[in-house]
């Protein structure tokens, strides 16, 4: 097959180029994502849910099954999918606004039963698809359709911190992480053993990705990059929160 | 009997009205009757009025509820109240006559109101935990819905793996039984 | 495999929510996911309680929401599932539903309809059929029951998952509280006993091989991009459920054919119906009963060729006119005078209803 260089092999190439907005890092969380799927040689047994919002846009994007639900609700119709059939490897894919806001208390439950799924979340601090609301995600003072003003913290709260959450709400056998598109690398890493957590039945897994909304943002490249890669850490903290520990040998 | 045979059971939470009546239609049922039983139910799960609607008949049973009953045994003031409703020109209506203030309260309309002691029976003379049994007597005698060998095979069918820890409570049972329809006997 | 949940044919004396629960399984129901809400909560506890007995499977979801959802989920995958609700309940569960008719998810659901609006009574109603047949964003492509008895309440739990995998449409039995807390006797059965065999379920999504080298894989949808494209889509939906409806389609009549009265109810006012027309004709009132048991599709050619025939239709119903706006949408044209009986939340007894045609004679 003449797929271009550096396209994982589970990615879907009738599909491409895919449909995000230039400089949109869906594209990126979906790399990782597929490299992941690729080096664990899962691709047969994945079962890929997509949420509304720019998330849905990934129905198509993989040699996987497939299934676009509705806003916030694809945490649920994976965990019935692995509930009924655990031997499939169950991913929920979604933005902020699905797993933070409307999905939330899917995304809480999910995580307390430790449903053996894996949940990754692009988080690009705004409702994109609807045109660049205010999301949970939101940074203070950040500019946007709904807070024209700047986002007022003592009047909408501050930036919700995903993986803590889960993290706090998690037992053993979680495992939690907030990567970013800023570092295809490591993202990949730890979405790999997100899956690798599932695999092995240990628990919830969940991943979030700091990602980029050019076209909401109204940013340039270089803006854009600035956004991800200095402002966005200093409220949302990149690294492995949780991991399940080494099984004896 | 062609006729279905209609009871509204009602009392105090914890009376044990419910109980009653599942095993009463449950005897019917296993006699091969046809037996509806709906408890009327709030939102709480527990204090308040019980209801228990029950209809024995030979043919399949009709809508679920019913106007007026052809027995109704009320077991507190307010089971009182809330159940002369169900009294017409041809309902029995039996309550329990150590409940206090309640005269006017009592239906005027119906074929016959009976008030027995079944509760003074309980406490003194057997067990207060068997006063629904004695009910049940009651009501079984008042109706004939079944028989008292089948009212007895329904209460060991219930009861059976209670009466083999205790076996005196085999006749406490039995006796209550019998006691309620002696009571109601003379004054239907 | 485990033995069969019910050998042959027994006669049993039970709750409804008990029989419902006991169709699953004799249905070969392999999953349910559910959420506590009265008057359904014992459909769960029975099925808690039988279903690992039956390598079975349940999970208790974080609301009516996530109940729907995973239940299309587990659908998705190829199994047997379902879920039951009631009242507020249901209406969270409405915008699962959708997805389900939108992608044509064979779920089952059994509602055990409460008093309404809001939270109401735990008790009983009619006030779910709007909701039931036509709810959520949407147009209502969804099969609906309206059962009267514990029979029929086990008999079209089974049927329903037959009939929800041979048509792809969401398939409700809409019962009420009344059903779901009375006893009364039913004969459950092994529905291979009865000739009934399970239509073969199948997955849409995890199938085997690999996506892309062995098939194509599975790319599931509900979102559209055009007017046109969505237009085509729910054109086929119309069409494909245009045609299944005159072989799902069930009613019951009653005396009809000289009746100048007919009495229109449906689930179990069709009960009162039924023993006030065999009271009133004793006494020489040619009075009818019509009683659609499918509310979608409405048998609503059978009804009309009735009413057209009668002098006078009383709609009769637990609800302030659902039930009555689904009859006249099917009589359209006639102009039998139409009475209408209402009480919306409350039971109605053979007793009234013999009473309310006499006066109106």
């Amino acid at each position: 097959m003449s797929k271009a260089p550096n396209m994982p092999k589970s990615w879907r190439e009738e599909t491409k180029p895919h449909k995000f907005c230039p400089g949109c890092g869906h594209g990126l969380v979906l790399k990782a994502l597929g490299q992941a799927i690729d080096e664990l040689g899962i691709q047969d047994r994945v079962v890929f849910g997509c949420d509304i919002g720019c998330s849905l846009l990934s129905f198509d994007f993989f040699n996987v099954d497939s299934v676009q639900t509705h806003h916030g609700r694809t945490t649920p119709v994976v965990t019935g999918v692995k509930r009924a059939r655990p031997d499939r490897i169950c991913i929920a894919y979604m933005g902020d606004g699905g797993g933070y806001a409307i999905g939330s208390q899917h995304l809480v439950n999910a995580a307390a039963r430790n449903e053996k799924i894996t949940v990754i979340l692009a988080n690009n601090c705004n409702y994109g698809m609807t045109g660049g609301q205010m999301a949970p995600t939101s940074l203070p003072g950040m500019k946007t359709e709904t807070t024209p003003y700047g986002r007022d913290p003592e009047v909408t709260g501050y930036p919700t911190q995903g993986p803590e959450m889960v993290s706090a709400i998690t037992r053993e056998g979680a495992y939690v992480a907030r990567g970013t598109v800023a570092n295809v690398r490591q993202l990949k890493n730890y979405i790999k053993k997100a899956l690798q957590n599932q695999v092995e039945g240990n628990g919830f897994s969940f991943v979030e990705a700091l990602s980029g909304c050019p076209t909401n943002w109204s940013t340039n490249a270089k803006d854009t990059w600035a956004f991800i890669e200095e402002t966005m850490p200093k409220y949302f903290k990149v690294g492995e929160l949780k991991a399940p520990a080494k099984k004896e040998e | 009997m062609a006729k279905t045979v209609k009871i509204a059971l009602a009392g105090e939470g914890g009376q044990g009205v419910q109980s009653v009546a599942g095993i009463m239609v449950g005897a019917a049922n296993d006699k091969g009757r046809e037996a509806l039983y709906i408890p009327n139910f709030g939102v709480e799960q527990r204090g308040g009025v019980s209801v228990a609607f029950c209809q024995i008949s030979d043919d399949k049973i009709g809508s679920p509820k019913f106007k007026k009953a052809d027995l109704v045994i009320a077991l507190s003031d307010r089971a009182v109240r809330r159940t002369t409703q169900y009294v017409d020109e041809n309902t029995v209506f039996i309550y329990d006559s150590s409940i206090e203030d309640i005269e006017d309260d009592l239906p005027k309309n119906a074929k016959k109101v009976i008030g027995i002691p079944a509760l003074d029976v309980a406490k003194k003379e057997l067990h207060p935990r068997v006063f629904n049994v004695i009910i049940m007597g009651a009501a079984i005698e008042a109706t004939h819905i079944v028989e008292m060998p089948e009212a007895k095979e329904a209460l060991e069918k219930k009861l059976g793996y209670k009466f083999e820890q205790n076996p005196k409570l085999r006749p406490l049972n039995f006796t209550a039984l019998e006691k309620g329809a002696e009571l109601v006997k003379e004054l239907l | 495999m485990a033995e069969k949940p019910i050998q042959g044919e027994k006669r049993v004396f039970m709750t409804g929510n008990e029989v419902a629960a006991w169709a699953a399984l004799a249905a070969e129901a392999d999953i349910m996911y559910g959420y506590p809400i009265t008057p359904q909560n014992e459909i769960m506890h029975y099925w808690t309680r039988l279903s690992p007995k039956f390598d079975r499977g349940f999970l208790q979801t974080e609301d009516e929401i996530s109940a729907g959802f995973t239940t299309c989920g587990g659908v998705l995958s190829g199994k047997r599932a379902f879920t039951a609700t009631a009242g507020p309940g249901n209406t969270l569960m409405q915008e699962s539903m959708t997805m389900a008719e939108m992608m044509r998810i064979p779920l089952v659901c059994v509602v055990q309809q409460r008093g309404g609006p809001s939270t109401a009574t735990v008790i009983y109603s009619q006030q779910e059929a709007t909701m039931t047949c036509y709810g959520g964003n949407g147009e209502g492509f969804r099969i609906v029951y309206s059962t009267s008895t514990h029979q029929e309440l086990y008999d079209y739990v089974i049927k329903g998952f037959n009939t929800a995998w041979t048509y792809r449409f969401p398939t409700f039995v809409l019962g009420d509280g009344y059903q779901a807390k009375m006893r009364e006797s039913l004969h459950i059965y092994d529905p291979a006993t009865k000739g009934i065999n399970m239509v073969a379920t199948e997955p849409s999504l995890g199938l085997e091989g690999t996506p892309g080298v062995d098939r194509d894989p599975q790319h599931l949808r509900n979102t559209y991009n055009t007017e046109e494209e969505l237009y085509e889509v729910v054109s086929e939906l119309v069409a494909d459920y245009e045609k299944a409806a005159p072989e799902i389609v069930e009613y019951q009549t009653f005396d009809t054919d000289d009746a100048e009265i007919v009495i229109v109810a449906h689930g179990i006012v069709t009960r009162a119906a039924q023993a006030a027309v065999k009271e009133l004709r004793e006494e020489g009132i040619k009075v009818g009963h019509f009683r659609p048991i499918t509310l979608r599709p409405f048998p609503a050619n059978e009804l009309k060729e009735i009413a057209s025939k009668a002098k006078k239709l009383i709609v009769m119903e637990s609800a302030q006119g659902q039930f009555d706006r689904m009859v006249k949408h099917a009589i359209y044209g006639l102009t039998t005078p139409i009475e209408d009986y209402f009480k919306p939340g409350m039971g109605i007894t053979s007793e009234e209803i013999v009473e309310y045609v006499k006066k109106g004679m």
